[in-house]
C-alpha cells in the first residue's frame, strides 16, 4: 500500500522523466549539430555526455535535442545553448571532456564558457 | 532514467487498426540497432484525437507532429530526425486550409480551439503506466478527498460545479450523487456506463484507452461520497483495447493500494470489477444495464424506483457515464468555481465530440460548452472535403436529431440543442453534405433502433418497425400523400408511450428531418425524386447526347449490359436493365452521364 507521501515521491520522480513533453517557457535548450559533418567530427559522444551530465545533476528544465548542419562544418561538433531571454551561445569543436564545464558554468550558473565559444575560432 | 527525446505513438483503436503497433515495434528495433535506445524512449499512448491523420507519431522535445505514418517510414524518421536532427518534412502534419503549412501539435487549428479536461491525458501519457498518470496529478484528488474532505463536501463540490451527465441526458451529476448518498444502506454500488453504442461515437472508448485511471479514481471518489465499497464498469466487449487497459489499470491500482482495503492508509475500502456487455444498444439504458450486470436479460424496467434508491441487486446505486467520471478529479483539484467558469449558464465545462462523416478532421474534439457548430465544423474540423456544401450535422445518434445550416451559429449546450429538436447525446457528431439524403439518414437510424429494440414494450417494438416500413416505402418511390402526417402522428405516440429512453427518443431522427427537410420528403413522395441522388429506386442515369462522344467505355463498364449504341454516336441507357450502380458515371471521361 502506498501512502500519500509515497505517491508524491512517485509523482516528482516521474514528472522529471516526463518533463520534455510539457511546453515550458523557462526551459533551457541544448542543441547539438548532428549532421554527417557533426557525426564525423565526434558529435555523438558529445551529445551523450550532455545527456549524462544533465541526468546526473537532475536538471529537469533542460532539453537536449539535435539539429542538422549549421554550415560551419570545419568547426563541428557545434553545440548551441539557449537560455530563456538571452541570446544563444555557440560552442565549437566541443569535446566530451568540455561538457562538464559547459553544464556547470553556463547552464547551471548562467555564465558562458567564453574560451570554448565561436569567437575564439574566427 | 531520463531520456533526451520521447517518441509518442498513438495506440488508440483507429491508429492501431492502421498498424501503429508495428510502428512501435519498428521504432524499438531501429533505435536498438543504431544504439539510440538509451537516449530515446518510445511511448504507446491513447488517442490524440486527430484520427483522420492517423497513425500519429509525436516527437518531443520539439513537439513535431507526424501524420499518416507507415511502419516503413520509421527508418527515415530515426535516420533523419532522431540521428541527424532533420524532421522529415513530407510526414509532418499539414493544415487543411490553403496555407498547407506544417505545424506542431498545439499550434494546429484542430487543437488550438479545444480545451481538454476529460481528454487531458489522452495522447500525453502511457495509459498502461500508473506512474505517468500519477505524475500528471493522478490520485491527488482521491488523496485530497480522503484526507481533507467530508462526504457532504464532495457531493456539494460536484453540485456547485454544475457538471451534468455526459451520457446524453444531461441530469445534474451532483444531484445524482446526493440522491445515491441519501438512503441508509450497508451495501451500495458505484457503476460506470461504458456501453457506448451510438453509431459513430467513440468518446468513452478513447478516454478508457487513453486514461483509464481517471475513471477508476473518480469512481473511488464517488464510492467515498455515497458510501459504497464496490464499483462495476460495464464496458462493451467490442472494445478489446479499452478492456485490456482497464484490466491493467485496475491491477496496478490494486498493487499500489489505491483500490482494495485501507486505501492510502485511511481505512477506506473500495474495489472495482469489470462486466463486459455483448453489444446490445439498450444496455446503455440505466435499468437495462444494471439488469445485465446482475446477469439478467438486458431489458429496461419502469422507473421509479430510480437506481439511486433501488438499483443493482436492489441496493442504492450510482451510475454515471465514462466522460462524466473523467471530469470529476479535475473538479476536485481545481474547485467547483473553476469548472463552473467554463461553458454557458446552464451547461458548464466542456464536452467531447466524436466528429465524423463528411469532415476533413475526423476525430475526437473537446470544446467548452457554448462553442458554435460553425467553429467545430469549419475551424476545428477543417471544413467539408471536396468543397461540398454543409447540409446538416447529426448529434445524439439514434436518439438525436439533425442541425441544419441555419442553426450553425447556435452555441452548443444541452438546452439549445433540445430547443432546436436535437440533443447533446453522448457526443457523436456526424456531418452531412449535399450528397446525403435526409430521408435515407432517418431510415438508417430507424433501422438501427428497430434492430436494437429489446421488444419489451409494444410502442418501441412494433411502432418503430411501422415507421421504418413507411420510410422504406417513401425511399423506394411508393410514398403516398399523407405519409408524412402519419409518420409524425406515430412518432409522437411512440415518444409518449415507450418504456425507456431508447423508445422515447427513437422517432427523433425522423421528426427532426421532417422539421428541417420536409421538402426532401415531399420530393420523394410527390415528385418521386431524391434530391441528393441517393435513393436508388428514384434514380435514373441518363446520357447527355450532346456530350456523349460514343466511345463505348460506359457500355463496357456496365455490369448489367444496360448501355447500348453505335461507336461515335450517342449511347443510351435502358432504365429497365439499369441496376443504378454508378459505374458508367465514374467511367465517363466527358461527364456526359448524370443522375436524375
Amino acid at each position: 500500500m502506498k501512502t500519500l507521501q509515497e505517491l508524491e515521491a512517485i509523482r516528482q520522480k516521474t514528472l522529471n522523466e516526463l518533463n520534455l513533453r510539457k511546453n515550458r517557457e523557462d526551459g533551457i535548450r541544448v542543441v547539438v549539430g548532428l549532421a554527417t559533418c557533426g557525426i564525423a567530427a565526434g558529435a555523438r559522444p558529445v551529445m551523450a555526455a550532455f545527456v549524462e551530465e544533465i541526468n546526473k545533476r537532475r536538471l529537469t528544465n533542460v532539453t537536449v535535442s539535435q539539429t542538422g548542419c549549421i554550415g560551419l562544418c570545419r568547426l563541428e561538433p557545434i553545440v548551441e545553448v539557449y537560455l530563456p531571454g538571452k541570446e544563444k551561445v555557440t560552442y565549437c569543436k566541443v569535446t566530451p571532456e568540455q561538457v562538464g564545464r559547459i553544464v556547470s558554468e553556463h547552464i547551471v550558473n548562467g555564465s558562458p564558457v567564453v574560451e570554448y565559444t565561436i569567437g575564439n575560432f574566427e | 532514467m531520463i531520456y533526451r527525446s520521447h517518441v509518442l505513438v498513438c495506440a488508440g483503436t483507429g491508429c492501431t487498426s492502421s498498424h501503429s503497433l508495428r510502428i512501435i515495434e519498428n521504432f524499438h528495433k531501429k533505435l536498438e540497432e543504431t544504439g539510440y535506445d538509451k537516449e530515446v524512449q518510445v511511448i504507446r499512448t491513447g488517442c490524440f484525437g486527430l484520427c483522420a491523420a492517423g497513425p500519429v507519431v509525436v516527437v518531443y522535445p520539439e513537439g513535431i507532429y507526424y501524420s499518416h505514418v507507415k511502419p516503413e517510414d520509421v527508418e527515415e524518421i530515426v535516420n533523419e530526425h532522431i540521428i541527424k536532427g532533420r524532421p522529415v518534412q513530407r510526414l509532418i502534419y499539414k493544415e487543411h486550409d490553403e496555407s498547407g503549412v506544417n505545424t506542431t501539435l498545439n499550434d494546429s487549428d484542430f487543437y488550438k480551439k479545444q480545451h481538454r479536461i476529460a481528454l487531458r491525458n489522452c495522447g500525453m501519457i502511457d495509459p498502461e503506466n500508473i506512474d505517468e498518470y500519477i505524475a500528471f496529478d493522478g490520485y491527488k484528488a482521491l488523496g485530497k478527498v480522503l484526507t481533507e474532505m467530508t462526504r457532504d463536501e464532495v457531493v456539494d463540490t460536484i453540485i456547485r460545479s454544475g457538471l451534468r451527465g455526459r451520457g446524453g441526458g444531461g441530469f445534474p451529476t451532483g444531484l445524482k450523487w446526493k440522491f445515491a448518498k441519501a438512503p441508509e444502506s450497508d451495501v451500495k454500488y458505484v457503476c460506470c456506463n461504458a456501453d457506448e453504442g451510438d453509431p459513430g461515437a467513440f468518446m468513452d472508448r478513447s478516454v478508457l484507452e487513453g486514461d483509464p485511471h481517471s475513471v477508476l479514481e473518480a469512481m473511488t471518489i464517488a464510492g467515498y461520497a455515497i458510501g459504497a465499497q464496490q464499483g462495476y464498469i460495464y464496458v462493451r466487449a467490442e472494445y478489446p483495447i479499452a478492456v485490456k487497459r482497464l484490466r491493467v489499470a485496475i491491477g496496478q491500482a490494486r498493487e499500489y493500494g489505491l483500490l482494495g482495503d485501507n486505501i492510502m492508509g485511511t481505512g477506506f475500502k473500495f474495489d472495482i470489477d469489470l462486466r463486459l456487455g455483448s453489444g446490445a444498444f439498450v444496455c446503455g439504458e440505466e435499468t437495462a444495464l444494471l439488469a445485465s450486470i446482475e446477469g439478467g436479460r438486458g431489458e429496461p424496467r419502469p422507473r421509479p424506483p430510480f437506481p439511486a434508491v433501488k438499483g443493482l441487486f436492489g441496493k442504492p446505486t450510482l451510475l454515471n457515464n465514462v466522460e462524466t467520471y473523467a471530469n470529476i478529479c479535475q473538479i476536485i483539484l481545481n474547485g467547483a468555481e473553476w469548472f463552473a467558469s467554463m461553458g454557458t449558464e446552464k451547461s458548464k465545462g466542456t464536452k467531447v465530440f466524436a466528429l465524423g462523416g463528411k469532415i476533413n478532421n475526423t476525430g475526437l474534439v473537446e470544446i467548452p460548452m457554448g462553442t458554435t457548430l460553425r467553429e467545430v465544423i469549419y475551424e476545428i474540423g477543417g471544413g467539408i472535403p471536396n468543397g461540398k456544401k454543409f447540409k446538416a450535422a447529426q448529434t445524439g445518434g439514434p436518439s438525436g436529431g439533425c442541425i441544419p445550416a441555419e442553426h450553425l451559429d447556435i452555441p452548443i449546450d444541452y438546452d439549445n440543442l433540445i430547443s432546436i429538436g436535437s440533443m447533446m447525446g453522448s457526443g457523436g457528431m456526424i456531418v452531412m453534405d449535399e450528397d446525403n439524403c435526409m430521408v435515407n439518414i432517418a431510415k438508417f437510424f430507424l433501422e438501427f433502433t428497430v434492430d436494437e429494440s429489446c421488444g419489451k414494450c409494444p410502442p418501441c417494438r412494433i411502432g418503430t418497425r411501422r415507421m421504418l416500413e413507411m420510410l422504406e416505402k417513401i425511399t423506394s418511390g411508393k410514398g403516398e400523400p399523407g405519409d408524412i402526417e402519419k409518420l409524425e402522428k406515430l412518432a409522437y405516440n411512440i415518444k409518449a408511450a415507450a418504456l425507456c429512453g431508447l423508445g422515447q427518443t427513437a422517432p427523433n431522427p425522423v421528426l427532426s428531418t421532417i422539421r428541417y427537410f420536409r421538402d426532401e420528403y415531399e420530393a420523394h413522395i410527390y415528385e418521386k425524386r431524391c434530391p441528393a441522388g441517393v435513393c436508388k429506386a428514384l434514380l435514373n442515369y441518363v446520357i447527355d447526347p450532346e456530350k456523349c462522344r460514343g466511345c463505348s467505355l460506359c457500355a463496357r463498364k456496365c455490369p448489367a449490359g444496360a448501355i447500348s449504341g453505335e461507336i461515335k454516336k450517342p449511347f443510351v441507357i435502358d432504365p429497365a436493365k439499369c441496376v443504378k450502380c454508378g459505374a458508367c458515371m465514374e467511367a465517363c471521361k466527358f461527364s456526359a452521364i448524370s443522375k436524375k
